[in-house]
């Protein structure tokens, strides 16, 4: 069936439609904050291959809890316990091998298996009793935290767990998750002067660590997720009218506990990334973790009442993240400023997406 | 008319919610190539009905048949893979998602093997604006936020969708109450055209112009029972807007009309000399 062009129908052009997404606001505060810096910082060694490498590893461990967060806060909830999880996490692979003798590899699949349990009892928690995701993962961010601590000493008498990739240096997975890549582009740009060498001539620094891999490939395949597949309708539908999408035929709690289930992973990647870089487990680790995802996932552009939002955005969230912390680092400017520069991005982003909102739901 | 088998059918329904009793004790049928209208005040019970039909809730007590068999819906997923499809009253649209995504929400196209499926996004599209064309609405953009539509166009999507879906049993819900005359007789064509290719139509609105068309049969409802169900032939299109509106209200309401519409005592200075 032949259908008339509408004489209604102003032409959209390229441009419009690319300001309607809702990573724009972000990509613009990464430009600004990359302007800011550069202007403010320029000559210091934010900019050098070692101060990059720093911003970006950062960018992206924060990427990792950042993506899984804003695909469920586009699905309409929050998880406020992947913090407590990383600890947990940490501390599973560390008493797996230094208490019960499993080997690591083994001990980070039981804290993957650990995650999806997390995950979907947070799920069904929050599923069963009808309260906000907000106040059950409130409850399981102290629950877990406590249990951390409270096993992890009454087993070992410390709160840390040291020595645990003692004897697996150069395994395959301590390179999957704790390595460095592209060495040889880095020694390359080093010789054709691109990047200054070290004294002794070897590159500054020995490669791109593996988790701004992780980070990428991790945002790629959510972006695809949520623009191009079932799954991904799903997680707007819910997000956007939770009532509506059910009575359409939407499995909403299916898609809950899986969203619950990706935010718990991606706490558990977070950790193993951790505990196989440092060789040590903490309990205390990841401790705020859970804002600090929200927060770039805010300023990625995504809803605090679901049904709106990107992972590329929360990927520039954490980009932006990155550049802030280590540009206050290199400019010396006194790091307490951190959270303050933090606490007034998001109050910004927040108003930015209020105002986007509007404008999408809106006549266009 | 020729109805065919019973399609879908209600054996003494209740539904409480908490101390309110929706509806009580309905019994109905719906034959194929048949149209059902409920009838009844605002609250009578019509959408706890619809809901219970498509898998929303589940009745309190009572039994539902899917082709003379017992069926317990465990979610309105389930009754759409029955082939029962639904124009809810609040629509069920999602405003922040665009058409085409609404419009196939739950049901996505999906092309390539795994794990290179894909939601059909060029096949959403065209589908979405072809049906909303036929319904007699130009969407400007099938990418454009249901948000951003009128309230009618967002009721156009909807029973556009749900024509699409319905397979066996097509349900609406006062779809034509925010629809201009072109778009509601258009809606009436839809509900005629479901009957004639042998679908079950429940079909609930308070315009008795709409109703009488195309319904088969009347259930009237009040404040939660049934009133009794009428064939087209028994009753008159006067009848049946009598049963809508509480016939004396009506009467009523004319009374208090033709107070406020006669003319003030006295002659009035403008009036016309009447001609001779
Ligand atoms: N989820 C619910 N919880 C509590 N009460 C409900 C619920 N749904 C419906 N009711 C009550 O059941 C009764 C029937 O409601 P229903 O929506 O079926 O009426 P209706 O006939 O569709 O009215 P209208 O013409 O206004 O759409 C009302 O008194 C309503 O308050
Ligand atoms: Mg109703």
């Amino acid at each position: 069936m032949a259908i008339a062009i509408d004489d209604r129908l102003a032409p959209t052009s390229r441009l419009t439609r690319l300001m309607r997404r809702p990573e724009l606001g972000a990509l613009a505060g990464t430009i600004l904050v990359i302007a800011a810096f550069a202007a403010l910082a320029g000559h210091t060694g934010l900019f050098t291959a070692r101060g990059l490498v720093n911003v970006f590893q950062i960018a992206a461990e924060l990427g990792i809890l950042a993506t899984p967060t804003a695909l469920l806060m586009i699905g309409g909830e929050f998880d406020l316990s992947i913090g407590s999880t990383i600890g947990f996490a940490g501390v599973v692979i560390g008493m797996g091998v230094t208490e019960f003798g499993l080997p690591l590899w083994l001990a980070i699949l039981v804290a993957f298996a650990f995650a999806i349990l997390i995950g979907y009892v947070n799920a069904v928690l929050f599923i069963k009793t009808r309260l906000p995701s907000f106040i059950v993962t409130l409850a399981a961010m102290f629950i877990l935290r406590g249990l951390t601590l409270a096993v992890t000493r009454g087993v070992t008498g410390r709160t840390q767990i040291p020595y645990i990739t003692r004897g697996y240096e150069d395994t395959w997975y301590v390179d999957l998750f704790a390595g460095t890549t592209f060495q040889g582009l880095y020694r390359w740009m080093t010789d054709i002067g691109f990047i200054t060498a070290r004294p002794d001539g070897t590159p500054p620094v020995a490669g791109l660590p593996v988790s701004v891999l992780w980070w990428i490939a991790l945002t790629a395949l959510a972006t695809w997720v949520l623009l191009n597949t079932r799954f991904g309708n799903w997680i707007f539908a819910v997000g956007g009218d939770e009532n509506a999408a059910r009575n359409v035929g939407v499995p909403v709690a299916r898609v809950k506990i899986i969203l619950f289930i990706m935010t718990a992973l991606g706490a558990t990647l977070f950790a193993t990334i951790q505990v196989l870089t440092v060789g040590s487990a903490d309990t205390l680790r990841g401790t705020q973790k859970e804002f600090e995802a929200i927060i770039a996932a805010v300023i990625g552009g995504c809803l605090l009442t679901g049904g709106y939002g990107s992972a590329i955005g929360a990927a520039f969230g954490a980009l932006i993240f990155g550049f802030v912390q280590m540009g206050i680092f290199y400019t010396g400017i006194d790091t307490d400023w951190f959270k303050v520069f933090l606490g007034a991005m998001v109050l910004i982003a927040v108003l930015f997406n209020n105002y986007v909102r509007r404008k999408a739901t809106e006549a266009r | 008319m020729n109805a065919g088998d019973v399609v879908i059918e209600m054996r003494d329904v209740s539904r409480n919610f908490g101390s309110v009793r929706a509806i009580e004790n309905i019994t109905l049928q719906v034959r194929a190539g048949e149209v059902l209208c409920l009838l009844g005040d605002n609250g009578a019970g019509k959408s706890t009905i619809i809901k219970i039909l498509s898998g929303v809730f589940a009745p309190s007590s009572g039994e539902l048949l899917l082709d003379g068999r017992p069926i317990h819906f465990q979610s309105p997923r389930d009754a759409l893979d029955n082939g029962i499809a639904t124009v809810y009253q609040d629509l069920a649209m999602v405003p922040l998602m665009s058409i085409a995504r609404n419009f196939f929400m739950g049901r996505e196209p999906v092309k390539g093997a795994w794990p290179w499926r894909h939601f059909d996004h060029g096949l959403a599209n065209r589908v979405a604006a072809e049906e909303m064309a036929k319904i007699g609405i130009r969407i400007r953009d099938p990418g454009q936020a249901v948000g951003t539509l009128s309230g009618g166009e967002r009721q156009c999507v909807a029973i556009a969708r749900a024509v699409h879906f319905g397979a066996r049993v097509l349900i609406l819900d006062e779809p034509t109450s925010a629809l201009g005359v072109k778009q509601a007789s258009m809606v009436l064509r839809y509900i005629a055209k479901a009957r004639a290719d042998g679908l079950a139509v429940i079909f609930i609105t308070h315009n008795v112009n709409h109703a009488y068309p195309v319904g088969d049969r009347f259930l009237l409802m009040n404040r939660g029972r049934s009133m009794g169900s009428f064939r087209k032939g028994e009753i008159t299109n006067a009848e049946v807007a009598t049963m809508m509106a509480g016939g004396e209200e009506l009467r009523a309401l004319e009374e208090e009309l033709a107070e406020f519409a006669r003319p003030p005592a006295g002659p009035r200075p403008d009036a016309a000399e009447p001609p001779l």
